[in-house]
């Protein structure tokens, strides 16, 4: 694997490799000395145009257990401000020398444009509403391992909220699909994209009905300028219709799990304290960010294509 | 060409001494953990357990299984895989260690496994058993306890089980002279 972009382009094959690769991963961190030397001499530069804590760290830190060097871009502080380009950005971090960019940025496609100016690796970190697989896998891991199985036949995955602006909603759809879960959204018609009849997915304008049925629980963040746009009445009225109150937690099957891929927006779409919650996975969900993202980062980075010069020395 | 040098029953008379020895050189006290390499070196981990055990059923002999691909070094020469997890669930400071692998050859398995052991804590001694030595050592690493040291081609195949050992020639080269040495 060169580059991590799309959980489409990673395909199952992909997505199981990592996942079970991530087994590995979560024992090392459980060491006492939680670093392995296997990518000793590499360099991940993070590239965010958009801001982040936990997956940028989350990244850095995954860098660091497995010896590789990091370099952080911070765009406020960058030759961006003078004007520069992000080709020339991106070409000039290149010839400094570096293996992977871990890119995010707020507009679609932008990983796939970075990989056709640099020879390193590129890892979509989040590329506007459009994808984030390292959070599906973080999810799909999380459940693996919540669940105590491999693959999700027969299981419910219910995402509820702004789905139409989710790059985490697209990514995850893709890969619980794959894995063989149905998947359903729950949103309003002005938070759902004009045309979902091509993605893997049932669709409900209303939570309550879902409810019973529902094994993951998945709330996504509603932001607020969502209602400046007009795409929901208020911010209340979102909550009393697809906000998880006591009720609706109620309502949930008793091995259900609940989700959230933070920052949680508390009184708006997670009404309930979710450390009340006897099956949140939402504290798993950051631990784990750091083990999937070793495992992203050795699967992209100790294969044969990096290091040539070695190669050529071995054969 | 395959030609079958240990039987079942050799390897398990070569399990036996090498728990033997491994108790002699310990003067029978206490404090040997026992780590298999992922994966050929657990079956062979795991018997030479069963058979300490048997040998000396007061003492307690910790086993955990070490899975040394994140300490290779040709990560990025060729691609590596994880083989199983690591268990290592019993405290490593202060404790002999002895690393179990089925086959010795470059070394370079060792060598990752030693810097491996040590992320766990700092043992007391570490030492080496192997069922086979086949020679072509590329690093100053020898074994401290050995089933059969069998002189091989360097492109031979030796696959080591409980079932026994098995060599599968791939070309008619006569044997090195520099490995008869491992005789």
């Amino acid at each position: 694997m060169k580059h991590l972009r799309s959980i489409d382009e990673l395909g199952y094959e992909g997505l199981v490799r990592l996942l079970d690769l991530t087994n590995h991963m979560v024992e090392v961190n459980s060491r006492p000395v939680p670093k392995v030397p296997a990518l000793r001499g590499r360099t991940v530069v993070s590239l965010f145009f958009e801001d982040s804590t936990r997956t940028r760290l989350s990244f850095e830190t995954a860098a660091k257990r497995l010896s590789a060097d990091t370099m952080t871009f911070s765009v406020s502080t960058s030759s961006v401000n003078k004007g520069e380009s992000l080709r020339d950005t991106v070409e000039t971090i290149t010839d400094l020398g570096v293996d992977a960019f871990v890119v995010r940025h707020k507009s679609t496609g932008i990983p796939w444009q970075i990989s056709e100016w640099t020879s390193a690796s590129v890892v979509n970190a989040g590329d506007g509403w459009h994808q984030h697989p390292t959070q599906a896998l973080v999810d799909c891991f999380t459940v693996r391992q919540a669940l105590r199985r491999e693959r999700f036949d027969g299981l419910t995955l219910t995402i509820v909220g702004d789905i139409k602006h989710s790059r985490v909603a697209r990514s995850n759809i893709a890969a619980f699909a794959m894995l063989g879960a149905r998947v359903v959204l729950v949103a309003p018609p002005t938070l759902l994209p004009p045309d979902v009849s091509h993605w893997p997915v049932e669709v409900s304008h209303r939570l309550d009905p879902m409810l019973g049925e529902t094994d993951i629980l998945y709330m996504l963040r509603l932001q607020s300028e969502r209602m400046a746009q007009g795409h929901v009445p208020n911010l209340r009225e979102y909550a009393e219709t697809f906000g998880l109150d006591t009720t609706r937690v109620a309502k949930l099957p008793q091995h259900a799990v609940l989700m959230h891929p933070g920052p949680m927006n508390r009184g708006v779409e997670m009404m309930v304290d979710p450390s009340t919650i006897a099956n949140s996975l939402i504290h798993q969900q950051v631990s784990n960010g750091v083990s999937v993202r070793m495992a992203v980062l050795f699967d992209l980075l100790a294969g044969e294509s990096s290091a040539s010069h070695l190669a050529q020395v071995a054969s | 060409m395959s030609n079958t040098v240990m039987s079942a029953d050799d390897v398990k008379r070569a399990v036996t001494r090498i728990a033997h020895e491994i108790v002699e050189r310990q003067h029978g006290r206490d404090g040997i953990a026992i780590v298999g390499l992922q994966r050929g070196g657990a079956w062979l981990a795991e018997a030479i357990v069963e058979s300490l055990r048997s040998i000396q059923p007061s003492n307690q002999i910790p086993l955990g299984y070490l899975d040394v691909s994140m300490y290779r070094d040709d990560i990025g020469i060729r691609p590596v895989v994880p083989g199983a997890i690591s268990r290592i669930h019993f405290p490593v400071d202060g404790a002999t260690v002895v690393l179990v692998d089925d086959v010795l050859f470059t070394g370079r398995t060792v060598r990752a496994a030693l810097e491996g052991i040590n992320t766990f804590g700092r043992p007391r001694a570490v030492q080496l058993a192997v069922l086979v030595d086949r020679g072509h050592r590329e690093l100053p690493i020898r074994p401290d306890y050995v089933g059969k040291n069998l002189p091989t081609h360097v492109s031979d195949d030796v696959r080591a089980t409980k079932e026994g050992v098995v060599v599968t020639r791939t070309t008619q080269t006569e044997v090195d002279d520099e490995t008869r040495g491992a005789s």
